[in-house]
């Protein structure tokens, strides 16, 4: 099968770096006793292209674990299909603690839109723990007709075959958002894919297209600046920098409760010894006042240190596989 | 006036001895990674992010950071005119005759025209920023799908004037890079397509393993094929500035291009990306000597690469009047912003206008400094010619696979780059050329993409396209551009009826 090929090159350029790798193990490099974890660089692999949210996000992190763990950090971007190609990846690494990824709300979605997925997101992959959940706002193009969350509503229901909702591509985080809002309102309206936020914005700025729902990381200044419709907040609670802003709950969409958790994450079988020097180092970093600062200005907030552990982030994640399996079934990406 | 005691602020700001140090750190270091091909701006900026969140000003950060940006821009000529070894889509549109040029042994006047075209198309796009910012990204959002779609192909049917041969090549080679241009995962419903089973190319196809495989290896390639040729890589290395005559010669390309490059770099979905063939396609149009144009014409390199310089600049006004980048590098720019307390959006003009306006004096200044950093260089880069093609090729394939993996650790780009290496040799000898070919896998998928989005958003009616003024105008440009590209084809055929009957 012409599919093997590039495996088995893969596989044999493996073999000839074994030797090497067990040189540099024998010289006190990387990948030695989890007791000296750790005692080589580390990296961070991120899924999306630098400059995005999650990214980041992964840089505001990186500087104090690095403190934390006395090594350097190095945050490599792998992009590409949803953040699968950098999952797959790391799932292939060496359980030594050295590769590790982070992947937000998309870790849990992958299954149903990739059913041929080569890692299982639960099997291959220990938890580190979360890092974030960032709210999402739903917004329009500023000359859009409904004024508030329930005229949004039955606006759409009227109108359904003329409203036009803007997403950043399949498995993105408004694509989901904008799954769970057609659900809860009953209607499949036309949705307009981008490549990217920054694409879609622009067009709802200049009055392309009608809505979409989007993370505060991209929208808060859009809406305090007055240049988009703001109708509510994805979230239990209100957020501190849109404090006008209603939640989804408050104008009559209880349903549309979802935020962009991310997280970190090593590959299975990695020692327990080194998980939890990257939990504490993780925890010790989101407890530090710079990063809560630069997380404030995104419109987001670390997760509560009590949440910050493999258990908690590993239970997220195996209620999310399963919820976003329900709601995306039929939806898929290949 | 308001606008005299912005810019007065700006160079201000600008002129201070740290934040002059910066944009010359910038400028330098961005030169470097634009002449390394395949190291690209956006990784050095990714790099170098985390260490201008300690600085003191965030203007310093945002001053270094933007000049990365177009350093790197001006940077990138030097490899495609010498090597042939474009690293960025306008780049292509430079090596086609600035690499004939030095072919010629007249590589320091490609690169000299090359370096005083950008600084005069900079200074002039600085100054259209400065003055008309806010209005001009009002006029960019006007610029929906159907629009885009539009300028797309005015775009394409410009581009069969790229080539310098058969006009039948020339389009078989568009659309072929139009398919090339359609692997991996589809935006609309995620289908993945010609992807065989690789999850990696699920991503597509990057565009620096298809340009230096298509351009630089393939001229290597031909080079050890033909041997008599690699005597000619060692060049006659002529006087290295150009003439009073040469000069006079690119005045008016240069100030076309620098109205081009302004106006297509304001729009944020891809304009910057059309600025330099554009540029080129109206200069061959309107010289009165179309033949010279791919056999080492000036106007050629002075042109797209003016073109090009302008739009870098002018693609900063959705940035700083928006918030919305675009370019990837500005989108790291934004995580600056964020980082500095700054939230990017399109109040930033008036809550930080030390920031605007510095930034904006430190581009002209930086236009400034790479002039005077690069002109001194040219004969350094010249004399790279003379190395011997048995160290030189070696290390231009080693150079280019190690930039090309380094942008996203991918192993299948540098497979890339062998297969579309002996592709385009292959092309090659059957006389066709890689410029259309890189254009149409840059293009297509802004056609692409574009046609859906319009007609996902006119709930699937065509007519979208003729009933939107601004896309109906410029389809009709198109067609007229198609015409006039039929036309000399007839003529011609008529020439060639009469140099027989000689």
């Amino acid at each position: 099968m012409a599919d093997d090929r590039p495996l088995r090159t893969s596989l044999r350029i493996g073999a000839a770096l074994t030797p090497l790798a067990m040189l540099a193990a024998a010289c006190g490099g990387g990948g030695g006793d989890p007791a000296d974890f750790p005692d080589d660089n580390i990296e961070i692999v991120v899924p999306f292209s630098a400059g995005g949210p999650t990214d980041t996000v992964t840089r505001m992190i990186a500087e104090p674990m690095s403190e934390e763990l006395g090594v350097e950090i190095i945050i490599q971007n792998v992009e590409g299909a949803g953040g699968t190609v950098a999952a797959g990846q790391v799932a292939e690494a060496d359980p030594d603690g050295y590769t590790v990824l982070m992947h937000h709300i998309g870790m849990s979605t992958a299954p149903t839109l990739y059913p041929d997925l080569p890692f299982d997101p639960l099997a291959d992959f220990q938890t580190v723990g979360l890092v974030t959940e960032v709210p999402m706002t739903i917004i329009a193009r500023k000359d859009f007709q409904p004024a508030t969350l329930e005229e949004l509503i039955s606006y759409v229901e009227a109108n359904e075959d003329k409203v036009t909702y803007a997403n950043a591509g399949i498995g993105s985080a408004s694509h989901l958002c904008g799954v769970l809002l057609q659900q809860a309102m009953g209607v499949k309206l036309q949705e307009v894919p981008y490549d990217g936020t920054a694409p879609a914005m622009a067009d709802i700025l200049g009055g392309q297209v009608d809505f979409m729902c989007d993370q505060t990381t991209n929208t808060t200044a859009q809406i305090n600046e007055g240049k988009v419709k703001a109708y509510a907040v994805t979230t239990t609670e209100r957020v501190e920098s849109l404090p006008d802003l209603p939640t989804t709950a408050e104008g009559g969409l209880a349903d549309v409760e979802v935020s962009v958790w991310h997280g970190l994450y090593v590959p299975a079988d990695t020692p327990e010894e080194v998980v939890t020097k990257l939990t504490d180092a993780l925890a010790a970093a989101l407890e530090d006042q710079s990063v809560i600062d630069e997380m404030a200005k995104l419109g987001t907030a670390p997760v509560e240190p009590e949440r910050v552990t493999p258990e908690e982030h590993t239970t997220v994640l195996e209620e999310q596989v399963a919820s976003w399996g329900e709601t995306l079934e039929g939806i898929e990406a290949e | 006036m308001e606008l005299f005691d912005n810019i007065v602020l700006g160079f201000e700001t600008a002129l201070q001895w740290q934040n002059l140090l910066f944009c010359l750190i910038g400028v330098a270091l961005g030169t470097a990674v634009g002449v390394l091909p395949g190291i690209g701006p956006t990784a050095t900026v990714a790099m170098l992010l985390p260490i201008t969140f300690n600085f003191d000003e965030p203007v310093s950060a945002l001053i270094m950071l933007a000049g990365i940006y177009y350093g790197a821009q001006y940077g990138g000529s030097t490899t495609a005119i010498l090597l042939n070894l474009p690293g960025e889509s306008s780049a292509a549109v430079t090596a086609i005759d600035g690499h004939q040029m030095a072919l010629q042994g007249r590589a320091g006047h490609a690169l000299a025209v090359a370096a005083i075209g950008s600084f005069v198309a900079g200074s002039v796009a600085t100054v259209v920023l400065a003055v008309a910012a806010p209005p001009l990204a009002r006029a960019a959002l006007k610029f929906g799908a159907a629009e885009y779609f539009a300028l797309v192909v005015l775009g394409l049917i410009a581009s069969i004037t790229l080539a310098r041969g058969s006009a039948v090549k020339a389009l078989a080679m568009v659309v072929l890079g139009i398919l090339l241009g359609a692997v991996g995962q589809d935006l609309s419903s995620g289908t993945p397509r010609f992807t065989f089973g690789f999850r990696e190319l699920y991503g597509g196809l990057e565009f620096v393993a298809v340009a230096v495989g298509m351009f630089g290896v393939a001229e290597i390639l031909k080079n050890l094929h033909d041997p008599e040729q690699r005597g000619q890589l060692v060049g006659r290395v002529t006087n290295l500035m150009p003439s009073r005559a040469d000069l006079k010669r690119i005045v008016a390309p240069v100030l076309r291009a620098t109205g081009i490059g302004s106006a297509l770099g304001v729009l944020p979905g891809g304009g910057h990306v059309l600025a330099s063939y554009a540029s080129y396609a109206v200069e061959k149009k309107i010289s009165k000597n179309p033949r010279e144009f791919g056999r080492g014409a000036i106007a050629g390199v002075a042109g797209p690469e003016s073109a090009n310089n302008a739009a870098a600049q002018t693609s900063f006004i959705p940035l700083l009047t928006l918030g919305i980048p675009a370019h990837p590098v500005m989108a790291l720019m934004i995580g600056a912003f964020i980082i500095q307390g700054i939230q990017p959006g399109p109040g930033v003009m008036e809550q930080q206008p030390v920031l605007v306006w510095g930034l904006i004096a430190s581009m002209w200044i930086g236009n400034l400094l790479l002039v005077v950093l690069n002109l001194p260089l040219i004969g350094l880069w010249v004399r790279m010619l003379s190395v011997p093609y048995d160290v030189l090729f070696p290390a231009i394939v080693v150079f280019a696979c190690i930039g090309t993996y380094s942008l996203s650790q991918n192993a299948y780009d540098i497979l890339a780059i062998a297969f579309f290496g002996l592709l385009g040799f292959v092309l090659i000898r059957c006389g066709c050329e890689p410029a259309p070919l890189l254009l149409g896998f840059v293009l297509g998928p802004l056609l692409e993409e574009n046609a859906r989005r319009a007609l996902q958003i006119s709930h699937g009616d065509p007519m979208t396209f003729v009933t939107r003024p601004i896309s109906a105008t410029m389809l009709g440009l198109a067609v007229v551009a198609l015409v006039v590209a039929l036309l000399p084809a007839i003529r011609r055929k008529r020439e060639v009826v009469f140099s027989e009957e000689d």
